[in-house]
């Protein structure tokens, strides 16, 4: 109970913020809105709010054929360590790939946790490990996660990983171990450190990655989904993913 | 005098956290000398509460994305000073015989399951020093 307030309660800072940035729409011309200034960064120690909501934007037509750079990055950056086993290594993003049954047309999209609004792995685990952050970024809390995959089982992207085996040489930022699930983080690591980005969108050459908070007008995720359609994938499913497909 | 009282202390400290008083059978524990001007609380502090901080930080950072310069008790700040190093300058893992971690927690029969997942070593880039000022 106490840390789902935590988790969705605003900080009297940011309360504070708000209400004064209110104030300075207030006494604007009537007609003309002043958007809050992007807040892509919180002061270190001030904790996540809902005011974000972090979200990705792939786009299909931009995604090279044959490129792993974002998979590559993204293994690279969490310390997420290949052992040539495919059926038990962990992945936290992969390369997808589709065909076009009546046309022959191929391509490929990374697909990796979805970061959903309403998540089937929150639902099913039952130690509480699996969790939403008020900021919208799905996360395994490893301490308490006991290795049931329940999880697994409920995601319908195949979007988490189980650790079969012992893992040595962990990113410092990236803890993991046996015996536990993981999956991606939004590179929440590099999120907290003000960057705004995650490893898959800066390796990608291509800009078919864009990152950026769903909650602002003014982002670039935000533009861009307002310019052109994008999908959800399974968006029958009704979790509201923070991931979002284009050209698919 | 005052420096030989506060040692005398201290080595009384340490029978009481190993539960014995046989001080000349079992060594006290040994481990390298950490690096920077001071800890981020009293030594003995932390001797006692250092499992309690880290748990607490632990639930801080993990929900609500708590680090940097605020994250206080950081697992990962307590092996950047307390990492000790080869000859060669190469980082020794913390959880190793004779380190910093291992040495207290084997003299005092306590498991540590922390590297289990936790990276033993600094890491090679630490994202969050910008932040980190040295502790008041």
């Amino acid at each position: 109970m106490e840390a789902s307030e935590k988790m969705t309660g605003q900080s009297r800072r940011s309360f504070v913020k708000r209400t004064v940035a209110g104030a300075a729409v207030a006494s604007i011309a009537p007609g003309v809105v002043l958007h809050d200034v992007a807040q892509a960064s919180r002061d270190p120690g001030e904790a996540v709010t809902n005011e974000i909501r972090w979200g990705m934007l792939i786009d299909a037509n931009k995604c090279a054929d044959g490129c792993t750079d974002c998979v590559t990055a993204c293994h690279k950056e969490n310390g997420v360590h290949q052992l040539g086993r495919p059926a038990t290594d962990a992945q936290w993003i992969r390369k997808v790939h589709l065909r076009d049954k009546q046309t022959g047309k191929e391509y490929g999209v990374p697909v990796m946790c979805q970061h959903c609004e309403h998540p089937p792995c929150v639902d099913v685990c039952p130690t509480g490990s699996s969790f939403k952050r008020a900021d919208g970024i799905v996360l395994v809390d490893k301490h308490i996660c006991i290795g049931c995959r329940y999880c697994m089982m409920a995601c319908p992207y195949k979007a988490r990983s189980f650790i079969h085996e012992d893992v040595n040489d962990q990113a410092a930022h990236a803890p993991r171990g046996k015996g536990t699930v993981e999956s991606c983080t939004f590179c929440v690591h590099k999120v907290d450190a003000g960057e705004g980005t995650t490893a898959c969108v800066e390796a990608c050459q291509h800009d078919a990655l864009i990152f950026g908070d769903l909650n602002d007008p003014d982002s670039r995720i935000s533009r861009e989904l307002t310019k052109y359609p994008s999908r959800q994938l399974r968006a029958d499913l009704h979790l509201n993913q923070g991931v979002r497909y284009r050209n698919i | 005098m005052k420096t030989i009282l506060t040692q005398l202390l201290l080595v009384g400290l340490m029978f009481v956290v190993g539960g014995t008083v046989a001080g000349d059978r079992i060594s006290l524990p040994k481990y390298p000398q950490p690096v920077g001007e001071r800890c981020v609380e009293p030594t003995d502090i932390m001797r006692r509460e250092h499992m309690n901080f880290i748990i607490h930080q632990r639930d801080e950072t993990v929900y609500r994305g708590i680090r940097g310069i605020t994250a206080r008790h950081s697992l990962k700040d307590c092996i950047d000073c307390h990492t000790g190093y080869d000859d060669q300058g190469k980082a020794l893992p913390i959880n190793a015989k004779g380190q910093f971690c291992e040495s207290c927690h084997s003299y005092t029969a306590v498991s540590i399951d922390c590297f289990d997942c936790h990276r033993t070593t600094p890491g090679e880039v630490n994202r969050m020093r910008q932040f980190t000022a040295m502790p008041k």
